[in-house]
């Protein structure tokens, strides 16, 4: 099942699940229509669902979550050996190895996943509902992931496997339904499907895998980084002596295996982290150490790496989420006094232009989906023509039409004339947008490659191997 | 409506927002209702009848005098119990508001307690002292000591959390606890603001404020404790409350960090210097509300109305009731100067509930209150439940089993 975010694939789950009603229409289960009005009948008609957030009890052992709510019992009491009984056999059915009596709270993301599945496989299902399932997982674990989907559906199981991923579409897949804007647009067979074939589908255009760009043309230095030493929150040292330059109408991408100093470096930038020694200068000026304010107003804008914890006051609405930046000033406000008139104002136009859809200046910023959430935060980010755009991780969790529409706003920063330092795990966006690529290892920059580089001197450089440069 | 976007966002946006809105005054309305329902089958089990009690008890607060229809007697017998209902209300609506405006910034301040008294205890002092001062001066300044008081008290607890992340819930009751026992030192046989009247030798009881920093009263007999300015006062500062923290840049700043913390820590709010703001401006709240008490009608402070004092803690139920809304604020401090008034002693016919267990009734349903607003799952599950009554919408039932 796939589809852009806001697409309708969760709604509908819900729906086969119980925990929504349909208006109208009716579901056909093993050929009969049924009426689905909790998922504890949905649970009776063996239908299984793992949400995108998993619902298990983190102070409790992995038998105790799987057999929770249709316990085996020893007269009044848990059965506990049963249970872990149990859980070991469905595990070696269906290839799930985890330790029945591992504390939730002490496994994995991928083992508590399988945590979910086992769940539902004990109360008999055998159809199985995962939502998003490889959003939490690392590529190893997705991998594992689905050699069980696979091992599952050899024994019967029917699996509806949601994302917007469109190569891990294309590998699990049999058949692909894809959804646009609450209808379903097709079904196709996985075979013979490319990924093209299935954007197409879901955006209903052709999409640009391959960002087009003219070539740079860049100018003077307009952020300089300068031998910069920063600690991270355990006090020890996250960059140690990192120099880069990011000038005027070109975009630096950051390259390197989390964790090496991309999270420190763009808090520094941005005024969150203070330095222990080095320099930053946006267009000649220095800001280090002057906070978050000086940062901004020296001209920096900041795409946070994640827009619900940082990027966005979830509960505000979106007028005064867009008043983020520019709220002490006028015309938003006067004398310490808000202007609420001058904030709709200011948000109307900025939401058209940034195609912010569904969108009031009064809706509240929880209402929109991912993409169009993230559209807010760019939208304020950019309004102001920043000097230099901050963008770490800026398409984390987006689908393919939302990715396209900020590489497009990065890439007119870059044709105005001003600078973007982009900080990404994904090699493919640093790839396709950079103009030059710094490699990041153990806080200092270790190579600058162009953007053509291959696949292999870019992992090299990444686990901090010696290049050429 | 214009239809410009996804149009079936907007439906569930704008459906959402009106079950918000329509939830704000309906919940509150809920959990008061159950809680003297509650509270009814308790006067029931003590064997009264608890349509008659609740009857006594709104004739007790004098509320019965906004009918039009009473009069002579009874008109006057409820100006003078609503009089007493609003003296109560007024210092309600005020700690209600130090507790409200720091649920805002998430933060929750048990306080209101201590820095309402540190409030008395410097309005009795300056209103007590500094005689021949002009009437309105005297006023002002008492009125402004009590603020500042209330304000550090707060203030500690503030800045012990924007430095060292005490835990703001811990350090303000201890803080309770400290003011306490600051007046019963200051006020008690011996201690440093003891009356030296000596008529009040053997009683540990404050200094008199002086008629120069009384509250006028402005409705009722101030022989017999009419109705004073103070509530105007209350009100005032509601209002200011309101504007404060929806309109301005402030505000904006204290919803920011307690929405989330993090993204205002992104926009350059920073959350430490955040936490002491909105301390120190809980405590002006409490503050005003003990001086207003003090120097509207109690003009004294003895040590053991500092011990049974209930105002600051009142004004959590006040502020969870009124769901930190500046309005609902002042609808639920009422409701609670009514309960006060209406189950006092003083207010209640012993033929129909026994007046010395009526006070406790006040009680018990401020503890249901804060049952129910804590545990909104209950009310939701009730709210529920009725929803399920309703018929399905599909038909066919019988294929259900054929499902399982």
């Amino acid at each position: 099942m796939l589809g852009e975010n806001g697409a309708g694939k969760s709604t509908l789950m819900n729906v086969l699940y119980g925990l929504l009603q349909p208006d109208e229409g009716e579901i056909l289960l093993r050929g009969e229509p049924v009426h689905i009005g909790s998922p504890r009948e949905a649970i009776g008609m063996r239908i299984g669902m793992v949400h995108q957030h998993f619902m298990l009890i983190p102070v409790m052992s992995v038998a105790e979550n799987v057999v929770l709510a249709s316990e085996p019992r020893k007269g009044a009491l848990l059965d506990r050996g049963a249970a872990e009984e149990r859980v070991r056999e469905l595990s070696e059915r269906f290839g799930l190895v985890v330790d029945p009596r591992a504390l939730v709270e002490d496994i994995g993301v991928g083992q508590q996943q399988r945590v979910e599945i086992l769940r539902v496989l004990h109360r008999g299902a055998d159809i199985l509902i995962l939502d998003e399932p490889t959003a939490v997982l690392t590529a190893q674990e997705t991998a594992e992931l689905f050699k069980v989907l696979r091992a599952l559906t050899a024994e019967g199981v029917s699996v509806i496997f949601i994302s917007h991923k469109l190569r891990e579409v294309l590998d699990i897949a049999d058949r692909v339904t894809v959804l646009r804007r609450g209808a379903k647009v097709g079904t196709v067979d996985s075979e013979g499907a490319t990924e093209a074939s299935l954007a197409k589908l879901m955006v209903g255009r052709d999409v640009l895998f391959r960002v087009e760009k003219e070539a740079a043309s860049a100018g003077k230095p307009v952020l300089e980084v300068d031998a910069l030493e920063v600690d991270d929150d355990r006090g020890l040292p996250a960059l140690r002596g990192l120099s880069l330059q990011v000038r005027t109408g070109e975009i630096v991408g950051i390259a390197g295996v989390d964790g090496n100093g991309q999270s420190e470096l763009v808090e520094a930038i941005t005024g969150l982290r203070v330095p222990r020694a080095g320099h930053i200068r946006v267009a000649g000026r220095d800001i280090t150490g002057a906070g978050v304010r000086g940062a901004l107003s020296a001209g920096i804008g900041h795409i946070a790496e994640d827009r619900h914890r940082r990027g966005l006051i979830l509960d505000f609405s979106l007028a005064e989420n867009l008043a983020l930046r520019e709220y002490r000033r006028a015309p938003l406000s006067r004398f310490g006094l808000l202007s609420p008139k001058r904030m709709d104002a200011q948000a109307q136009p900025l939401l058209e232009q940034y195609d912010v859809r569904g969108g009031r200046p009064e809706t509240a910023a929880s209402s929109l989906s991912g993409g169009n959430q993230q559209k807010v935060v760019i939208a304020r980010e950019l309004a102001e023509a920043p000097q230099v755009t901050i963008a770490a991780q800026p398409t984390r969790g987006l689908d393919v039409g939302a990715i396209e529409f900020v590489h497009k706003r990065l890439l007119e920063q870059r044709d105005e004339g001003r600078g973007v330092l982009l900080v990404s795990l994904e090699l493919e966006e640093i790839r396709s947008l950079s103009d030059r690529v710094l490699v990041i290892y153990e806080g200092r920059i270790v190579a600058e490659l162009s953007p053509d580089a291959s696949d292999e001197e870019l992992g090299v450089a990444m686990l901090g191997g010696q290049v050429r440069a | 409506m214009s239809d410009e976007g996804g149009p079936g966002t907007i439906t569930v946006a704008s459906r959402l927002s009106g079950y918000v809105r329509g939830g704000g005054v309906l919940i509150p309305l809920v959990t008061a209702l159950l809680a003297f329902l509650v509270g009814g089958l308790v006067v029931l089990a003590t064997g009264s009848n608890p349509i008659d009690t609740y009857r006594a008890i709104f004739e007790g607060s004098g509320l019965n005098w906004l009918f039009p229809w009473v009069s002579g007697d009874d008109r006057t017998i409820a100006a003078l119990n609503l009089q007493q209902t609003l003296i109560l209300t007024t210092p309600l609506i005020l700690t209600g508001l130090a507790v409200a405006f720091a649920f805002r910034a998430g933060l929750f301040n048990i306080g209101g307690q201590g820095q309402y008294l540190v409030g008395t205890f410097a309005a009795v002092y300056v209103g007590s002292s500094l005689d021949g001062t002009p009437a309105l001066v005297h006023v002002v300044l008492s009125i402004v000591g009590a603020c500042l008081a209330g304000a550090a008290w707060a203030g500690i607890a503030g800045f012990l959390k924007a430095t060292t992340g005490a835990n703001e819930v811990v350090s303000t009751i201890m803080l309770n606890w400290t003011a306490v026992y600051v007046g019963l030192y200051l006020f008690g046989l011996g201690g440093p603001l003891h009356s030296d009247d000596p008529a009040a030798q053997s009683i540990p009881v404050s200094p008199d404020v002086l008629e120069s920093a009384r509250l006028p009263v402005f409705w009722g007999d101030p022989e017999l404790q009419g109705l004073h300015i103070g509530i105007f006062i209350a009100l005032a500062a509601t209002a200011l409350f309101w504007v404060l923290l929806n309109r301005s840049v402030t505000g904006y700043e204290v919803r920011a960090v307690g929405f989330n913390p993090d993204a205002a820590e992104y926009a350059g709010i920073s959350a430490g210097r955040n936490y002491v703001k909105v301390m120190v401006i809980c405590g002006l709240l409490a503050g005003l509300a003990g001086a207003l008490d003090v120097l509207g009608w109690q003009f004294r402070i003895a040590t053991n109305d500092i011990q049974v004092s209930q105002v600051g803690y009142y004004g959590i139920a006040v502020a969870l009731l009124g769901r930190n809304t500046a309005f609902g604020t002042v609808i639920a401090a009422l409701l609670f100067g009514a309960l006060l008034n209406g189950t006092s002693v003083r207010n209640l016919d012993p033929t129909i509930f026994d007046p010395q267990l009526a006070g406790n009734l006040t009680w018990i349903i401020q503890g249901l209150i804060i049952l129910f607003v804590s545990a909104p799952v209950l009310v939701t599950m009730l709210s529920r439940a009725r929803f399920r009554r309703r018929p399905k919408p599909m038909p066919k039932p019988e294929v259900l089993s054929g499902g399982g």
